[in-house]
């Protein structure tokens, strides 16, 4: 069991009836209710490049699935939480899957995920393991906020080190090297913390096997999370508002600054 | 080596002018204004550390004008700047315009959005950042959609790949040439991760006939299937606002579940994971 | 990366607006040319390829050879050969004193 489905199975303190990739859980957290959905390890996942957690052709759509059905079910009610449980190896490699037209799939997770939000559903992401590239894009990434375990198996990033080595014909100790230059190429959870987009960065006595006590520290975080984006909704361009982006991505803000004032043709 | 010294040439190939070049001939004549222009030098400061040349414009070109007399702002990337790869600062240009083109459209004022997507994806060099910029970007395309259609357009040599794939796919309406190859992973890519027996990568035909934009309009991922001309593709996107098309291909769950249920998979299709 | 700089006095012509040209794509380059501040004509180099600043010198001489002008010139290289520098440089030259002709970055206010 990946550490993604642990934590799904003890936030959920259900037995998880949904098979597949894609588990889905509906709680009640003393009257806020939410959806939990995490991506995880299926062996008998019919495409293989997607049997290891990946986000493949088949997960993208049932994420989308599952939050729309959240969506229409929640319609005429109180906007349920949406709570995408991260920890993904990354998107599935295949040709099969792009002849399916992969991007399309993702597209879909990631705009139901901004649909719920915009429909008022508070969606708050738990990073647990890895958050990766184009998977993170769509199960994660919509989310209006994010909370991350502190523990040094949390990784942030866009190509495993040695791909990047690679593709920038560098060597895998001067990629690693660079991070501490650049810190957005740096991998550990910290150092995405520092760019202002991680509300929340829990301490927990073991994030592989979350005790009890690492259950109600994540629980109450992630109610409070929730209560917080009903009080006031919040997106992805909210993050440029944190202390850290004022500072680690002050270019962000300049550039749209600039947008703004030359926007419109002077008089 | 010819220099090309159109202005506003129809006669053009649209994949070979550059990114200014084609938001120049997208725009009415005489209605190209650029913002944050290579004369302001609103570089990316995390590339001359790691020994790369910035660019003045940093990759995108973010201009305002009119399309078929109406107001729109074109965001045309450069494909041939780093493959078009997206980081903090050509990022926030084009998430940060798609959120102005959103404020206004909130307020009742219509601005039609165009992007022309030649692009590998994340910029690897600045990674976190971009993918951050990136997820701000879909954040505004899905709210956008709301109010007027965004079009992409994929016509370039590079492709649409990575993070902006999936912005294609959040995209209301795709115009793309023969040109153009349209997907979240790119043949160098799936060869590098999956093995030369899963594609290879050298193979144009096995590429273009699997991820090539005729394949995509075939399959109803792409809108518009146009020649590689700047005239075709202006008249495509002044056809698609003309028109007010509906429906975002990204919320087509159950048919498109459908079609990879029905999927055939090769027997032996497998490897390590 | 390597940053070089280079001036000379100041030609009689000067440009009638500013113009870029160009893209920093493999062996090629952009040029930002402006018209010159003051009496001399200055242009810096930002260049992929470290240590070919006698070739840089060699170009720029000759362009200054053969064009009486006053400019200021910002030139983002990825390794392009000496003709194409030379070629880029006649282009943004060429552009620079047809009037008429839409500037291709009119002029902006500065912030």
């Amino acid at each position: 069991m990946s550490r993604g489905l642990r934590w799904h199975a003890a936030l959920s303190a259900t037995t998880d009836a949904t098979a597949g990739s894609v588990r889905v859980a509906d709680v009640d957290w003393s009257g806020e209710r939410a959806r939990i959905i995490t991506v995880g390890p299926n062996r008998s996942a019919r495409f293989p490049r997607a049997r290891g957690g990946q986000v493949g052709i088949e997960e993208g759509w049932a994420i989308a699935s599952e939050v729309r059905d959240a969506i229409e079910q929640d319609r005429h009610g109180t906007p349920r939480a949406i709570v995408p449980i991260v920890d993904a190896p990354g998107q599935a490699f295949g040709v099969h899957e792009e002849a399916l037209a992969l991007h399309l799939s993702l597209a879909a997770a990631a705009d139901a995920y901004a649909s719920a939000r915009l429909a008022g559903h508070p969606v708050v992401a738990l990073i647990v393991g890895k958050a990766i590239s184009g998977a993170f894009l769509a199960h994660g990434l919509q989310a209006g906020a994010l909370i991350a375990l502190d523990d040094g198996a949390v990784e942030v990033h866009v190509m495993s080190q040695a791909s990047v080595a690679r593709v920038t014909r560098r060597s895998e100790e001067e990629v690693a090297a660079l991070a501490r230059v650049v810190p957005s190429t740096a991998r550990d959870i910290h150092s995405f913390a520092s760019l202002g987009a991680i509300d929340h960065l829990l301490a927990v006595d073991s994030a592989d096997s979350p005790t009890a006590r690492d259950v109600q520290t994540a629980k109450t975080c992630v109610i409070d999370a929730i209560r917080e984006l009903r009080a006031r909704p919040r997106g992805p361009r909210e993050r440029l508002g944190s202390s850290e982006a004022q500072r680690t991505r002050a270019l962000s803000l300049h550039v749209r600054k600039l947008l703004e004032e030359q926007w419109d043709a002077p008089a | 080596m010819t220099i090309p010294t159109l202005l506003h040439s129809t006669a053009a190939c649209f994949s070979e002018l550059d990114a200014r070049e084609r938001a120049r001939a997208l725009l009415d004549a005489g209605s190209f204004r650029e913002l944050l222009d290579p004369f302001q030098r609103v570089e990316s400061p995390h590339l001359p550390p790691q020994g790369i040349v910035p660019q003045s414009d940093d990759g995108v070109v973010v201009a305002r004008g009119l399309i078929d007399g109406q107001q729109a702002v074109v965001l045309s990337i450069e494909g041939n700047y780093q493959g078009g790869s997206i980081g903090e600062v050509n990022g926030a240009k084009i998430a940060g315009a798609l959120e102005l083109a959103l404020r206004d459209a909130r307020r009742g004022r219509i601005i039609r959005p165009v992007l022309v997507l030649d692009t590998g994806g994340i910029r690897l060099q600045e990674a976190n950042l971009g993918i951050l910029s990136i997820s701000e970007m879909h954040a505004a395309i899905v709210e956008l959609r709301e109010f007027v259609p965004v079009v992409g357009i994929v016509a370039g040599r590079i492709g649409c790949f990575g993070g902006m794939g999936i912005a294609a796919g959040l995209c209301s309406v795709l115009i793309g040439s023969e040109i153009g190859r349209l997907g979240l992973n790119g043949p160098e890519v799936i060869e590098q991760e999956a093995g030369i027996a899963e594609l290879d990568a050298r193979d144009r035909a096995r590429i273009w006939a699997t991820i090539g934009c005729r394949r995509r309009y075939e399959q109803g991922d792409l809108d518009c299937l146009v020649a590689d001309d700047a005239a075709t593709i202006v008249r495509s996107v002044c056809e698609t606002f003309a028109e007010k098309p509906g429906g975002a291909r990204s919320r087509a769950v159950a048919e498109r579940r459908r079609r990879i249920d029905e999927y055939s998979l090769p027997a032996a299709a497998g490897g390590p994971q | 990366m390597e940053t070089l700089e280079f001036s000379c006095p100041a030609g009689a012509r000067k440009p009638l607006q500013r113009v870029h040209v160009g893209v920093v794509a493999s062996g090629n380059l952009e040029v930002l040319m402006e018209p010159a501040v003051g009496i001399v004509s200055q242009v810096v180099v930002r260049t992929s390829a470290n240590g070919f600043g006698e070739r840089w010198r060699a170009v720029i001489d000759r362009f200054f050879a053969r064009h009486d002008v006053a400019v200021s010139v910002a030139i983002n290289d990825f390794g392009a050969t000496p003709p194409t520098v030379l070629l880029r440089l006649e282009q943004a030259i060429e552009e620079a004193f047809v009037i008429g002709r839409a500037p291709v970055c009119p002029p902006t206010l500065r912030p």
